[in-house]
């Protein structure tokens, strides 16, 4: 159990480095041997060789085509999950949120229904910017929402605006489903999340969102610790809370947005890894941030990685997987450890 | 605030309070004569009155009692059901996402359910069957989880969406892996809706509501007190573990059993007892103007789906549509009362 005296606080950020650090050997970990496992056998050696020297063998391009970009974009969708997972609990004050609260997962597919069914798009590349447009339209919807007149967004009207708005989404992309047989045979594919089959446009596509919606992010963590102390004391303290508030609503809609546009909505990252995060380091944005940020994608990637080698032939989507793997150590972390309040 | 007494019983009320649970009742009651009325085959009210005792129009008694009447009676019921059930969830948490939804137990249902249509190939009865092991089993488990000396609102949320996470993964699985014929049949079961509803439906929910509404809200008083903490609540003589036990047991049972007979109608139970509590302008919840909201959404959410879809559409489709409509409203107009 970390040590919650303020007098312990030096010696804790220097142990909470230190766990960062480790994180980051993790993912570094994750993400070679997310280079090297798979359905093909390529000793790890010759991974490596041919990682930096593309000798245009047919190994050569199942890494550089299939797997490297697999990997990137496991990382870039971590990150944007965790993060925007941290985000959105930071912002509403509410435990429970997670990155689809803001209408974000049901705006991306609301959009890739109506681009099935009513424009005959059946391309992963062809889905990825309805789905960025839909995750933003409905974002920007349920912000305008939970902060009519307000200028700035109780938590609580943010948590019902976002639920407002995913509902209403849900009922339509539920109605366009059943009313269209075909429809639905496609959608429920991109519906699990995955991050099979997705070629390097679809990174370098969403690659900038990402980044963006992480600077935006980190630039806030200060301010968020000022918006946790409630919207009083944050005032008396100084802070803009409208102004963090929209900025890092738009930080959510990025990182999120993005990350659902190019695997599909994957569910409980965003929520699970947050949590996992703050009882590793305390409510202190400025490292819950940046540890969610690690950790998502460690999971994420992991549990790509699984996918492939459990599934044999057919493989596993990962937005299952992550579930299966994240949800019994987030249920243990949640049981042994004192919850830690926003 | 004021006080009924009659002896030694004495009733507190809220004026407003009283007033929206007594216009719920009337536009519910408006709502479902309504229902029995229209359609494809219209009828008046004198004459649905007189079939309902047996001397109506020639036709009208297959209409109005093997079609309408218990679809409607149904969606009465199961509505009132998922008003109370979320209620309950929403205060025990201290947090409005606490629904039935959100901590899993229409997730353990829809495992159950999902198993038995896509691996075992049951019939409807059986499926029902599959949906209430579901539920139950996932609440029993959760609240092992939870179990710490007690259980704590936001432990047993947090538990939920863990083990909510996995059932939803198993489903996928199933649903990814079904053929599409199969696919669909559980995807439609999933939406929840109200076609083709029995007279078997109508006597499980009125049974379930008729044992559970009076616990729940017999234990509503002790709910409010609750929201003030452990401490507080027992310095005023509440039993905190007990209630909270016999509390959540009555939410888990009425949504298991809703979810046996309608499917799992989406995002009723977390807008109902939101919309109640607003309208109300209460402080704690209110179980009683939940179920009269729930009882309302629902059938109106039916008729119009009924009006607009046919058959073709369940009414899950509309519930989550009106109920977030009207949360959107809610949210707006509460803004401009106060400015």
């Amino acid at each position: 159990m970390a040590v919650s005296t303020p007098q312990a606080s030096g010696q804790r950020s220097s142990s909470r480095a230190f766990g960062l650090v480790v994180g980051l050997a993790l993912l570094a970990f994750a993400c070679l041997a997310s280079l090297w496992v798979g359905a093909k056998g390529i000793p790890f050696t010759a991974t490596w060789d041919l990682l930096w020297h593309n000798d245009g063998s047919s190994e050569a391009v199942i890494i550089h085509d299939l797997r490297v970009p697999r990997t990137l974009l496991g990382l870039l969708v971590g990150a944007g999950l965790g993060l925007g997972g941290a985000l959105m609990q930071a912002l509403t004050r509410n435990p429970l949120a997670d990155p689809g609260l803001l209408g974000v997962n049901m705006g991306a597919s609301a959009a890739v229904v109506v681009a099935i069914g009513f424009l005959e798009i059946t391309t992963l590349t062809g889905y990825l910017w309805f789905a960025l447009a839909g995750a933003a339209v409905a974002a920007v919807l349920a912000y305008l929402l939970g902060t009519a007149g307000h200028g700035s967004a109780a938590p609580e009207r943010l948590v019902l605006a976002g639920a407002a708005v995913t509902a209403v989404l849900f009922a339509f992309v539920q109605a366009v489903l059943l009313l269209n047989p075909l429809t639905f045979n496609q959608f429920r594919f991109w519906d699990v999340g995955s991050l099979a089959s997705r070629r390097m446009d679809v990174v370098a596509q969403v690659a900038p969102f990402i980044v963006a919606g992480v600077v935006l992010a980190l630039s806030q963590a200060r301010a968020l610790n000022a918006l946790a102390l409630g919207d009083q004391a944050g005032k008396a303290l100084g802070a803009h809370l409208g102004r963090t508030r929209a900025l890092v609503a738009v930080a959510v809609t990025l990182l999120c947005g993005a990350a659902t546009a190019a695997a599909g909505p994957i569910t409980f990252v965003g929520l699970a890894v947050p949590h996992a995060a703050r009882l590793l380091v305390g409510p202190d944005q400025r490292w819950v941030l940046p540890y969610s940020m690690v950790l998502a994608p460690i999971l994420l990637i992991g549990s790509d990685i699984v996918g492939r080698v459990i599934g044999g032939a057919e493989e596993v989507e990962v937005g299952i997987v992550t579930a299966i793997i994240g949800a019994p150590v987030f249920v243990l972390l949640c049981r042994r450890r004192k919850l830690a309040r926003l | 605030m004021t006080a009924l007494r009659a002896g030694r019983l004495s009733v507190r009320l809220h004026p407003r309070a009283v007033v929206v649970a007594i216009a719920l009742a009337v536009a519910t009651f408006a709502m479902s004569v309504v229902a029995l009325t229209t359609g494809d085959y219209p009828l008046s009210i004198p004459d649905v009155v007189r079939t309902l005792f047996g001397d109506g129009p020639p036709g009208a008694g297959f209409v109005v009692t093997t079609l309408r009447l218990p679809r409607l009676l149904t969606g009465l019921f199961v509505g009132a059901a998922l008003g109370v059930s979320g209620g309950i969830l929403q205060s025990v948490s201290g947090n409005a996402l606490g629904s039935p939804d959100v901590i899993g137990f229409t997730q353990g249902s829809a495992v159950g359910a999902f198993f038995v249509i896509l691996v075992l190939d049951g019939g409807m009865l059986a499926v029902s069957a599959g949906a209430l092991v579901g539920g139950v089993v996932t609440a029993v488990v959760l609240y092992l989880l939870s179990y710490r000396g007690g259980v704590q609102g936001l432990r047993l949320i947090l538990m939920g969406i863990g083990v909510s996470a996995m059932l939803l993964a198993i489903n996928s699985y199933l649903i990814t892996r079904a053929s599409l014929q199969d696919a669909i049949v559980a995807r439609s079961w999933q939406v929840g809706g109200l076609n083709g509803r029995e007279w078997g439906h109508v006597t499980v929910a009125g049974l379930t509501l008729a044992v559970l509404l009076p616990i729940a809200l017999a234990f509503g008083r002790r709910l409010s007190l609750l929201e003030l903490g452990d401490d507080k609540a027992q310095a005023l003589g509440v039993r905190t573990e007990r209630t909270r036990l016999v509390l959540l047991a009555v939410s888990v049972a009425l949504a298991a059993f809703t979810v046996a007979v309608a499917g799992p109608i989406a995002f009723l139970a977390l807008a109902a007892p939101q919309v109640a509590r607003r309208l109300s302008g209460t402080a704690g919840p209110a179980l009683a103007t939940s179920a009269l909201m729930g009882a309302f959404l629902l059938v109106t959410s039916d008729f119009v789906v009924q009006r607009l879809f046919g058959s073709r559409l369940p009414v899950g489709v509309v519930t989550g549509a009106v109920g977030g409509l009207y949360l959107a409203w809610l949210l707006v107009h509460q803004w401009r009362r106060r400015a």
